[in-house]
């Protein structure tokens, strides 16, 4: 049996969770295939095909994929499945939006944010924030599953040698129109794959304090991530929230910064190699998981710190 | 236009999750249970289009044991005017829910659906996607602002990169993220008022929906504990055990 992975990109390049998605997939079988969904989408097909551990990928290259719009993507995923025993994708907001619509169409239960193989029937997800850890049996002929990137390492972007197809379904999605994107442009890192993260919270005060933040994420080469109190209060956009229901982290090095640790942020940076805290509060919850704590006034530690680096 | 919010009884987010002593799920007795903080963004939205006019009835809908009753109360305490309970065993699977779901929209005819992006217990993130699959309608999941207008949903969502805008035609799935609206509480009065407010009780064979899964649930363990770190007295101390002792600092 084979195992298809939806590959995440934006047309011009592939993003690095799609190299997570499939270590995942050689734990369970070695026939991996991936399938890229988009328009003028070819550099995101040859990097697919470099990615050692690749045996085939599927390109669908339409103006009508060009958003990845979920009804007609789930469509033309069902469209090109059969045969496959696992179908895969990272649990990124495209994976999340898509994948459950592939699921209900081929009646089949999806196994969310798997962390863990166990084997091929047989898989380990977090649940209640990462407050428990369940092991789930799936008996479905068709196993459907998004892969949290940051329970496997990253396959090889190099070495391997798949043969690219062309995959011709053109399925329009008439009842959903893609009006407008506004997306952050950043020169750092991007938060699911950087290696140090720079995080602020409600205690920043404002979004102009984050420059702070941003001068040792520059010494650093660090993302900047964010508490939900910080994006609810208007202070950096969505798309930094860490946590359960915003993004999940585990770099090498996570500084959160005037976060108090509710486990709804713990949940998505619980699994970073090393937690440092900066918070007057030393009873903050954010100091029982950290492996240094700095009991101080961000005002007078964070300008410190940069300038120490 | 009719909206339907489906709203799920789950563990309040404040509480301290503990996993039961033989590893088979998380403990549940005497623990305070509420609303899912995404159903009741979905329910507060949908309030809100009945004020505006838009909407001309709120129907919520929750799948589950009689205790989830409480939780259709208190969503017609906030403002729906009519409530569903499909009374089954607690522990569905999304897919489960999303047939019952689709099948009870069918039958109201239900121009929108809001749905929450996620339970806080399972952390699935699906039901909503299934539930327009499995209809045919189009969707926009982790709406954080919500446009309806000639019979056209205008969404932005939140996603990865920043922020998404579609349209969709109605009938179509929406389903929350947090930034979408701020819900109110309901007041005393409106608490004792929607106790008098419908609520049906319906089951699956009355949906003529069967709710089996394939799934089982093998063990629910407790995750590994973080060892407790130190305090640092200084931001000098802090740069020399970064540097020296855990090496992620050059
Ligand atoms: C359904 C749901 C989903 C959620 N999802 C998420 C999620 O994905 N991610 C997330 O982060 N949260 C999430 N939350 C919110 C979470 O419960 C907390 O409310 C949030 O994480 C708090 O953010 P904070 O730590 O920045 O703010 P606070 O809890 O207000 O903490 C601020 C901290 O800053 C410190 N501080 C203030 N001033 C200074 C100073 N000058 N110097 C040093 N320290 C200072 C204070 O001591 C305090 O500890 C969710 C909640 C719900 C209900
Ligand atoms: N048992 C249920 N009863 C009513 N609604 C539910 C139920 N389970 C899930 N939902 C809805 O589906 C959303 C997403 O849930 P999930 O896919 O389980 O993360 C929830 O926020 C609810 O709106």
């Amino acid at each position: 049996m084979s195992i298809l992975i939806l590959a995440e990109h934006d047309n011009k390049s592939l993003k690095p969770a799609t190299l997570n998605t499939v270590t995942a997939a050689t734990q369970i079988d070695a026939d991996v295939h991936v399938l890229v969904v988009g328009f003028e989408c070819q550099a995101v097909a040859d990097a697919a095909c470099n990615i050692a551990g690749v045996s085939k990928v599927l390109m669908a290259d339409n103006a009508v994929y060009e958003h990845q719009l979920a009804e007609n993507v789930s469509k033309l995923i069902v469209d090109v499945a059969s045969g496959y025993s696992h179908i895969l994708a990272p649990a990124t907001t495209t994976g999340k939006n898509t994948l459950p619509r592939v699921a209900a169409l081929l009646n089949v239960a999806q196994l969310s944010d798997v962390i863990k193989v166990e084997s091929a029937d047989t898989f380990v997800r977090p649940i209640y924030a990462g407050n428990a850890i369940a092991t789930v049996k799936s008996t479905d002929s068709v196993k459907v599953i998004t892969v949290r990137i940051t329970g496997f390492d990253a396959a090889a972007s190099e070495g391997g040698s798949a043969e690219c197809e062309a995959v011709t379904q053109v399925i329009e999605s008439d009842r959903s129109r893609f009006v407008k994107e506004q997306l952050a442009v950043s020169d750092r890192p991007e938060l699911t794959s950087a290696s140090v993260i720079v995080s602020g919270g409600r205690g920043m005060g404002n979004g102009e304090n984050f420059a702070l933040l941003e001068g040792v994420a520059d010494k650093l080469g660090a993302a900047i991530g964010a508490s939900r109190a910080a994006v609810d209060a208007g202070f950096v956009p969505n798309d930094f929230q860490v946590g359960q229901t915003g993004k999940t982290v585990a770099p090498d090095l996570y500084i959160a910064v005037g976060i108090s640790g509710a486990i709804q942020h713990l949940a998505g940076m619980k699994g970073s190699k090393v937690i440092v805290a900066i918070n007057k509060d030393e009873e903050a919850p954010i100091f029982q998981v950290a492996d240094y704590g700095l009991v101080a006034d961000l005002f007078d530690a964070v300008p410190e710190l940069e300038s120490s680096l | 236009m009719k909206i339907l919010v489906s709203v799920k009884r789950v563990i309040d987010y404040n509480v301290k999750v503990r996993v039961k002593s033989d590893n088979t799920a998380v403990d549940l007795t005497n623990v305070k249970m509420s609303m899912n903080p995404f159903c009741e963004i979905a329910v507060e939205e949908a309030i809100r289009l009945k004020e505006k006019g838009i909407a001309t009835e709120v129907v919520v809908v929750s799948v589950g044991t009689k205790s989830c009753q409480e939780t259709l109360r208190t969503a017609l305490a906030l403002g729906a005017d009519r409530a569903i309970q499909v009374d089954t065993e607690d522990g569905l699977d999304s897919l489960g829910v999303a047939k019952l779901l689709a099948k009870v929209a069918q039958n109201e005819a239900a121009d929108l659906i809001i749905m929450g992006k996620q339970s806080i217990d399972s952390d699935n993130n699906q039901t909503g996607q299934m539930v327009a699959a499995l209809l045919d309608y189009p969707q926009a999941t982790f709406a954080s602002d919500v446009v309806i207008e000639n019979g056209e949903a205008q969404v932005t969502r939140e996603i990865d990169g920043g922020l998404q805008t579609l349209s969709i035609t109605l009938p179509a799935v929406v389903t929350t993220d947090l930034r979408l609206n701020e819900p109110r509480f309901a007041s005393l009065p409106n608490i004792m008022k929607a106790k008098r407010k419908p609520l049906e009780v319906i089951t699956p064979a009355d949906l003529g929906i069967d709710v089996g899964s394939n799934v089982s649930v093998i063990a629910v363990a407790p995750p590994a504990e973080r060892a407790g770190g130190v305090k640092v007295g200084s931001v000098a101390e802090l740069v020399d055990k970064l540097k020296n002792e855990a090496k992620v600092v050059s």
